[in-house]
């Protein structure tokens, strides 16, 4: 099954690469994982030779700064690593993963805040740990009744449960403060050695460090955890859930585990953002940012890491850099109010071309090429 | 393994593009620096919404900006300053990293916004840090300036000034013994009608509204059945025009009072001219002086006969601070905060005189606010609501 | 809480709820048709919506309607109406078929996953809407007063107008309509071929890719007479207009049971006058919060919704 899986791949590069031996291929890695560190600092562009805060670098984003780009396109693949889980491995469809995450940058708001109603004014650090927890266990509420309902049903009602979130933090005189927001929540701690603090409000830079540590922390987690029998569990539930039951598989359990640590992700990336952003208002957290997360899942190949990582990078750094594309190819055409549009189309013809998805799941394309040939002499409604 | 080769490719993917178009960009970064003076091709930024719901605002805002530049530019084709357009969508979410490019591109010395409190929440640390001065055409939440920031400026009276007038206004000129208030949650709907209710006292029922929200019939029910003659709306135009309308659908004979967010034609547009007819419209801004006349004349030829909407008039007014600051020779960032400080003048627009206080607040005495009055399709200055 | 506001205006926040319900409910007829034969969410009716005001708007334009001409008499409203009705119907069925044609088509031809459909579903959207959006500078657009409302009868107190009593006639009609069409055409007969199982009903000669253009028509054209009626009530249209009835419609549909025409109407109308009771007893910031948790606590009990799924009568 396996075998159907390399075609339309360079083969070639492939086995070369794979009889490569193990030390280049870490170092390899290590060296993407440098240059990813190294990416928003001004002095490496210099350092290759061109001038910065221009647009003689094609990637770079000539309309916002680049560093605050690169962290929030950061916020976005951590979301969209921690969807995947729920929709990648346990094939759970969630509409409102958005609604995780507002509930972790709220708890470390009104915790930390010296303006919130709490009035609590915790550090940052102690209070990333409770908003983790928070989501987490509020992923586990309302997973714990829903997660029975059929795939359809169970993404209308989590995206109703977002909806509710953002509903009632709009209320002004609810304990969120509605549009007037959660000012004054306080940075991660830590002092550079000229004794500034390290996280400051004009560089985004160690914050998108700090993230990306996340991110990578995340990764092994997630990696481990989908290798291991709880994995196996999830692979069995979404290939067929009656099938798992029978065969012993606690579906229920590790449906509610899954959506327990998609959570408890989100919850994380809350918390760091409202660390960054020492504001947050109801109009941070709409509905179309849950949609563009699970975009972003789908759009990079459900049920692979990779996939959600360049899926997650895509959705939000494309419309950014879309902003300043005229003066990238010399044209007086500002694209700024364009981009959406043009988002929207690109993704459309992406998924045509590549309907599983950028980097697709293995063991999902080897279905889906299974799929494919069978569906010779008539095309086939996709049911599931 | 094969994700290991995945990122081998992209890792060579990026180096690639790095090299090729560092090479491709070697060979014209000599043309960058010759030429220019340091005065000309400064930047003047807009920040507000140019996309998403908000927009509809931002627009207004970013062409009155614009039309204030392009008739500098005209004057002075030699020397040209450019207009920056940050859209940050109206979600503070988005604005850290446009902040962040303003902030960084030394050629922007002066902003006009950001449009909404939440951003300038978000971005006013930011440009403060970097001594970037910002005017805000239309962020109106008290505290901002309270924060501390420097080069954070209002081009408007806040709240406190414009709602306690409106309450004024519906005690003595209306004498409306019934008054209901509605608010739309939004940060500067609430901060009004908190303002116009400490006025009142006590207002006969109050309900809350959603932005975007377009079915008003529990509302309406409910102000139709409270028996209330003046209603206040805290809110934007197009939820007050959808409001009214289906308030005086349902027979309600009231007056409509409300802030300068409804202060717009559009909402006439939306209300249509009957229904409109006769709502009172406050504005922190004095009527329209013969300057103002060329303002009108002068947009609706620069943008398709479109009518200027809320804080178009404003920003414009805004924009040419600067820009009388740049012709002045101030061409740094400091020089032209520092201008700003000391600016006192009437604008042409607006007919307000912008003299900053030290916390970047509008000159409480400069801020007079006048109530006006639909009257036939046309908003018309009605009286100057007399201060406390 | 204010059970005197809620109960003192009892009558007239049912006859309201009724009237917003009832566009709900027709414009959950899309979803549901659509997911009964596809299984898919179709994420772009929304905007189907959108295009079908804008149409019927701009023909009333075109008719010589602007926002300040006086109401026309009978002869000539019907005139405008079915313009309006027929332009919005046709836009709106046509801006479906479209995106079927485009973004959905295409794909399942590849066969894709049913995923790579949300997505397409939901690209599709953001280039309707942003399309709509520049085309028309983001500006809200208020409209003629076609149909002066006018109290006919009262009934509890509560006044029931000409309006209400219109939005609520021409739903029954297109319900009762679209039910009779599906259950007892020849057309109708295939949708439901189709939705029960496309495979066995491909094999018994039935085309499969007209049923689904059959389908898109269907769920356009109630798009757009909801859409008509919209513009009627509310005389007002903005190009993001269609996202929050786009939700409320997929909830109501999920509400009666997606994929179940009678169950779209049930959860439209339901939709409609519980928000507007929780309007009156919470106050407005909770109507849409009342929606949501009266969807997710019905789930709980009955998880396929009112009256379950049923476009094809064989579905578990």
């Amino acid at each position: 099954m396996t075998a159907t899986v390399d075609k339309g791949r360079p083969a070639g590069f492939k086995a070369r690469w794979a009889a490569m031996p193990k030390q280049v291929r870490w170092a390899a890695l290590a060296a993407l994982i440098v240059l990813l560190y190294i990416l928003p600092n001004k002095w490496f562009y210099e350092y290759l030779g061109f001038p910065i805060g221009s647009e003689y670098f094609a990637l770079y984003t000539t309309r916002s700064d680049f560093a605050g780009v690169l962290f929030d396109t950061a916020v976005f693949v951590l979301l969209a690593v921690g969807l995947n889980v729920v929709v990648g491995f346990a094939g759970l469809l969630d509409l409102g993963y958005f609604g995780f995450y507002a509930l972790g940058a709220y708890t470390v708001a009104l915790l930390t805040s010296p303006e919130s109603r709490l009035g609590t004014e915790w550090p940052w650090l102690a209070a990333v740990p409770i908003a983790v927890m928070v989501a987490m266990i509020s992923g586990v509420i309302l997973g714990g009744p829903t997660l029975r309902l059929r795939g359809d049903y169970l993404a209308i009602v989590t995206l109703g449960f977002a909806e509710m979130i953002r509903l009632y933090a709009a209320r002004s005189e609810g304990i969120a403060q509605g549009q007037r927001g959660i000012p004054g929540i306080p940075h991660p701690p830590g002092s550079g050695s000229d004794g500034k603090p390290l996280f400051g409000v004009v560089d985004a830079r160690p914050y998108y460090w700090l993230l990306l540590t996340l991110i990578l922390l995340v990764i092994v987690l997630v990696r481990n955890l989908a290798n291991s029998r709880v994995g196996r569990a999830w692979v069995a539930t979404r290939e067929d859930e009656d099938a798992a039951e029978v065969m012993g598989v606690p579906t229920f359990k590790y449906k509610l585990w899954a959506f327990a640590i998609g959570a408890a992700v989100a919850g994380l990336t809350g918390a760091v953002f409202a660390g960054k952003q020492t504001f947050i208002n109801s109009d941070q957290f709409v509905l179309e940012s849950s949609i563009l997360v699970l975009a972003a899942v789908i759009l990079g190949g459900v049920g692979n890491i990779k996939g959600a990582i360049v899926g997650g990078a895509i959705t939000w750094y494309l419309p950014e850099w879309l902003r300043g594309v005229g003066e990238l190819l010399g044209v007086e055409f500002d694209a700024a109010e364009y981009r959406i549009l043009i988002f929207g189309l690109v993704v459309i013809v992406m998924m045509i071309f590549r309907p599983q998805g950028i980097v697709p799941n293995r063991r999902r394309a080897a279905e889906f090429a299974d799929r494919r040939q069978e569906a010779v002499p008539q095309e086939k409604v996709s049911s599931e | 393994m094969r994700q290991k080769l995945a990122r081998v490719l992209g890792g060579v993917a990026i180096s690639a593009l790095v090299f090729s178009s560092a090479a491709a960009c070697k060979a014209d970064s000599g043309t960058e620096e010759g030429g220019n003076s340091a005065a000309c091709g400064l930047k003047i930024g807009f920040f507000g919404p140019l996309t998403g719901d908000a927009a509809g605002l931002g627009i207004h805002m970013r062409n009155g900006t614009k039309l204030a530049i392009d008739q500098y530019n005209k004057d002075n084709a030699d020397c040209k300053v450019n207009l920056e357009q940050y859209d940050s969508q109206g979600d503070p979410a988005k604005a850290p990293p446009l902040a962040q490019q303003a902030v960084g591109d030394a050629k922007v010395v002066g902003l006009v916004g950001p449009a909404f409190s939440g951003e300038s929440e978000v971005g006013g640390p930011i440009f403060d840090a970097a001594g970037l001065p910002a005017i805000t055409p239309s962020a109106t939440n008290p505290t901002l300036t309270t924060k501390g920031w420097k080069v954070f400026h209002r081009g408007v009276g806040n709240d406190t000034s414009q709602g306690p007038a409106a309450g004024r206004y519906i005690k003595n000129v209306l004498k409306a013994e019934k008054v209901y208030v509605v608010d739309d949650q939004s940060a500067y709907g609430t901060g009004l009608v908190a303002e116009v209710k400490k006025v009142l006292g006590s207002v006969t029922g109050e309900d809350k509204v959603q932005v975007k929200q377009t079915n008003f019939s529990a509302v309406v029910t409910k102000i139709v059945g409270s028996g209330a003659t003046a209603l206040f709306f805290g809110g934007y135009y197009t939820e007050a025009g959808l409001l009214l309308k289906q308030l005086k659908g349902a027979g309600w004979k009231g007056t409509m009072v409300a802030g300068d967010g409804v202060n717009d034609a559009l909402f006439i547009k939306v209300a249509g001219q009957a229904v409109a007819e006769g709502t009172i419209l406050t504005c922190p801004c004095a009527p329209a002086t013969a300057a103002k006349g060329t303002f009108v004349t002068d947009y609706k030829a620069a943008f398709e006969n479109a009518e200027p909407g809320t804080y178009a008039d404003v920003s414009y007014d805004i924009a040419k601070i600067y820009l009388e600051g740049i012709k002045a020779g101030k061409t740094t960032r400091a020089d032209l905060l520092a201008f700003v400080k000391a600016y006192n003048k009437a604008g042409t627009a607006t007919g307000v005189t912008y003299k900053f206080e030290a916390s970047g607040e509008l000159d409480p005495a400069q801020v007079v606010v006048w109530a006006f009055k639909v009257n036939a399709g046309k908003v018309v200055p009605d009286i100057e609501i007399p201060k406390a | 809480m204010n059970f005197d506001e809620l109960l003192g205006n009892f009558p007239a926040l049912t006859i309201t709820g009724l009237e917003q319900g009832a566009i709900y409910a027709l414009v959950a007829l899309g979803y549901t048709l659509v997911y009964g034969v596809l299984r898919l969410i179709n994420f772009a009716h929304s905007e189907v919506f959108m295009v079908g005001t804008f149409t019927a708007f701009w023909t009333w334009e075109a008719l010589g309607y602007d926002q300040n001409s006086a109401a026309p008499a009978l002869g000539p409203l019907i005139l405008a109406l079915a313009a309006g009705l027929i332009v919005a119907g046709v836009a709106s069925a046509a801006t479906a078929v479209t995106v079927e044609l485009v973004a959905y088509r295409p794909l399942r031809r590849r066969n894709a996953p049913p995923l790579a459909f949300l997505i397409t579903a939901i690209g599709a959207s953001f280039v309707l809407a942003e399309s709509f959006g520049i085309g028309t500078s983001r500006a809200p657009f208020g409209m003629p007063t076609l149909l002066p409302s006018e109290t006919l009868f009262t009934v509890f107190g509560a006044a029931v107008t000409n309006i209400q009593l219109l939005i609520l006639g021409v739903t029954l009609v297109m319900m009762v309509g679209l039910d009779q069409f599906v259950n007892r055409s020849r057309l109708g007969r295939g949708i439901r071929a189709v939705a029960q199982d496309p495979d066995t009903a491909a094999l018994m000669g039935v085309n499969k890719n007209r049923v689904i253009l059959l389908v898109f028509v269907l769920g356009g054209l109630m798009a757009g007479v909801a859409a008509l009626l919209w513009n009627v009530r509310y005389e007002f249209t903005k190009f993001n207009v269609g996202f929050l009835i786009g939700l409320k419609a997929f909830a109501a549909a999920v509400l009666g049971g997606i994929g179940n025409l009678r169950g779209a109407l049930l959860g439209g109308l339901l939709l409609g006058v519980v928000e507007n009771y929780a309007a009156g007893l919470f106050g407005g910031e909770w109507k849409d919060f009342t929606g949501f948790v009266l969807l997710i606590v019905l789930l709980m009990f009955r998880p396929t919704g009112l009256l379950g799924e049923s476009l094809g009568r064989a579905r578990a």
